[in-house]
């Protein structure tokens, strides 16, 4: 338990000093990438990891706020007011997005989650007028909040260390509230919580929205990051990407995700240094993690460290697989 | 008057390619209980390796029909080993093999972006369809009404393989219940491989013989598999008539979306997609919900 709070202090300061110790603005910038995509990795983990439902259409909710928040900045609002409206407009998205694949859970869940994924993209490539097409929407300014310009590399880090934090902290509250043990309970037995009177549907549609919720969050830092939204980001591998991160960091666990971003971000950005074809090598990665290492490489890495302790203890290596979805 | 039924003998031409491509789609699903996501990739590369032989390399032409034949061959023996050596590794585990053909598709993407650029490759037709049938006053170009002539031979051609044949029979009892088919010594992993590798060959067959409307392109994979995954949730899973009825839908509301409201010809989709999960989640014709 010791070793595990010093650890986390140890990050926790390796996370505010990252501007005293990266090599460059450069690497700053990346650790900004890393966080934001962490918060789309926590909100996408809610589904997958604690509710049991592996959407592939996360993306398209992603690029809903992204285009949104552009869209408002365009209409001429300024920032607060076009950040609370692409919040709320997501939400809607998001309930949306969920009243309908809710219909379904396991394999359905993933195919109309994909299919609507799929047609969210498609309006962002198809309906010019609104969203630019393949040209995009560009954002002129980064906010200002309490007068901190976020155009700074290292204040824009800062933010959204703050904002990570935030979103890490209600990550945990969640997973520990009794939503949350009503939703783990959903995923591995939902006839019995049915049967013990628990409304099923009901703490699947609260897990979307903070699933949503989250994935805004992230969504707004990623615009405000790059100033610019196109087609490309509501893409199937964008949705791929993240759930990459959430398998090969461990779904279910609280920071699994987190290094599951760390990873994948990194190794986009070395690989993308060299070799144009960093598809390939995610398809290649996918493949490998589900048929080595099933449930996610932080559980993984953990059994095999176990085993290789203790031998013969019998009992101690979970079930591999354990929290996927039973059908 | 024209416009409205050229557009309509486009649909139909549109849902026949896209009964080809389902209905491997749906069968896979009904069998394996998995949505194969390569599905649009098995397309693209029936289309890219089709047409590669039509082209000719090195000097090695060949006849557009001898070429879709060779192509529908290549396509369903590496459907056949991506199960066999990949899938089948994980029996029962539907979401990891999901997963795998995600990983697999983006592979698949990435290869043909590799070997055959990212510039549009038309496909010639071929010169005995080149020109136009009359019926009076009515002209319509050749091809398009000899895919609407493959299309409903390959129907029943389907049909009859599912519901005359011994083969048929067993893919019919994996379908309803794979365990009752396994107790009644059917071996339903071999039939895993066998309709992968159907589906798999249909699907590279309609992109070949789609290449000479649809041109074949880096991405053209990311544009069919949704409009299969949208068939199957409309006509139900693991139907042949669902993917056929479900096809044509489809492809009169893509056709006259793209002609009359092109920037929401996507969202139209969305519509029939929408009242079937919410008056009939199992789909038209489907026998349960996924």
């Amino acid at each position: 338990m010791t070793i595990r709070f010093f650890t986390l202090i140890a990050a926790f300061a390796a996370l505010v000093t990252v501007p005293y110790w990266m090599p460059g603005i450069y690497y700053v910038n990346v650790s900004s990438q890393i966080l934001f995509y962490a918060i789309f990795a926590l909100g996408l983990n809610v589904l997958v990891g604690y509710a049991g439902l592996v959407s592939l259409g996360h993306a398209g909710l992603f690029g809903v706020t992204a285009y949104a928040t552009g869209y408002m900045l365009q209409l001429g609002f300024g920032h607060p007011a076009a950040i609370l409206i692409a919040l709320v407009i997501s939400l809607i998205a998001m309930a949306i997005f969920a009243a309908l694949s809710l219909r379904s859970t396991g394999i359905g869940f993933i195919m109309i989650t994909l299919a609507l994924g799929e047609i969210l993209w498609g309006l962002a490539y198809r309906w010019i007028s609104l969203t630019g097409g393949d040209n995009g929407l560009s954002l002129k300014t980064r906010p200002e909040p309490f007068g901190y310009s976020l155009s700074d590399v290292n204040t824009f880090y800062y933010a959204t260390l703050v904002v990570f934090l935030l979103s890490l902290a209600a990550m945990a509250v969640f997973v520990r509230s009794p939503l949350g043990a009503a939703l783990m309970g959903t995923r591995d037995q939902p006839r019995r919580m049915n049967a013990l009177g628990y409304h099923v549907w009901a703490i699947r549609f609260y897990a979307c929205l903070f699933s949503g919720l989250l994935t805004a969050v992230s969504a707004i830092l990623f615009v405000y990051y790059t100033q610019f939204i196109s087609p490309q980001t509501l893409a199937l591998t964008s949705s791929a990407e993240v759930l990459l991160m959430v398998i090969s960091g461990g779904p279910g666990t609280l920071l699994g995700p987190i290094v599951g971003a760390t990873l994948v971000v990194a190794v986009k950005t070395v690989v993308s240094g060299f070799i144009e074809r960093w598809n390939f090598l995610l398809g290649a990665i996918f493949v490998a993690i589900v048929i080595l290492m099933p449930e996610g490489l932080v559980p993984g890495t953990v059994r095999l460290w176990r085993l290789a302790w203790r031998k013969r203890a019998p009992g101690t290596t979970p079930v591999p697989g354990g929290a996927e979805a039973k059908p | 008057m024209n416009f409205w039924l050229v557009l309509a003998v486009n649909s139909i031409t549109f849902g026949g390619l896209l009964f080809l491509l389902s209905a491997g789609f749906s069968l896979i699903f009904g069998l394996m209980r998995i949505p194969n996501l390569t599905h649009g990739s098995l397309f693209m590369l029936g289309a890219y390796i089709g047409v590669t032989f039509v082209l000719g390399i090195h000097g090695f032409q060949l006849n557009f029909w001898l070429a879709a034949v060779l192509a529908t061959l290549s396509v369903a023996a590496l459907g056949a080993l991506a199960e066999r050596f990949l899938l089948r590794r994980m029996p029962g585990d539907q979401l990891a093999q999901v997963l795998v053909t995600l990983g697999l598709s983006f592979m698949a993407a990435d290869l043909c972006l590799m070997i055959w650029g990212g510039d549009p490759i038309s496909v010639p037709t071929p010169p005995e369809l080149d020109g136009f049938a009359r019926f009076g006053v009515l002209v319509f170009p050749a091809y398009r009404l000899a895919i609407i002539v493959i299309a409903i031979v390959f129907a029943i051609g389907l049909w009859l393989l599912l519901d005359r044949t011994r083969l048929g029979a067993m893919i019919r009892a994996g379908v309803d219940d794979p365990d009752m088919a396994r107790v009644v010594g059917i071996r339903v992993s071999q039939l895993f491989t066998i309709v992968f590798a159907l589906g798999a060959g249909l699907a590279a067959f309609a992109g070949i013989i789609g290449g000479p409307i649809l041109s074949v392109y880096p991405g053209l994979d990311q544009d069919m598999l949704p409009l299969a995954l949208v068939v199957v949730i409309l006509g139900g899973t693991g139907s042949l008539l669902g993917s056929f009825v479900g096809s044509i839908i489809i492809g009169f509301i893509y056709n006259f979306g793209q002609a009359l409201l092109p920037e929401l010809a996507y969202f139209v989709l969305f519509l029939p997609m929408l009242l079937v999960l919410l008056l009939r989640p199992q789909g038209l014709f489907g026998r349960h919900v996924p």
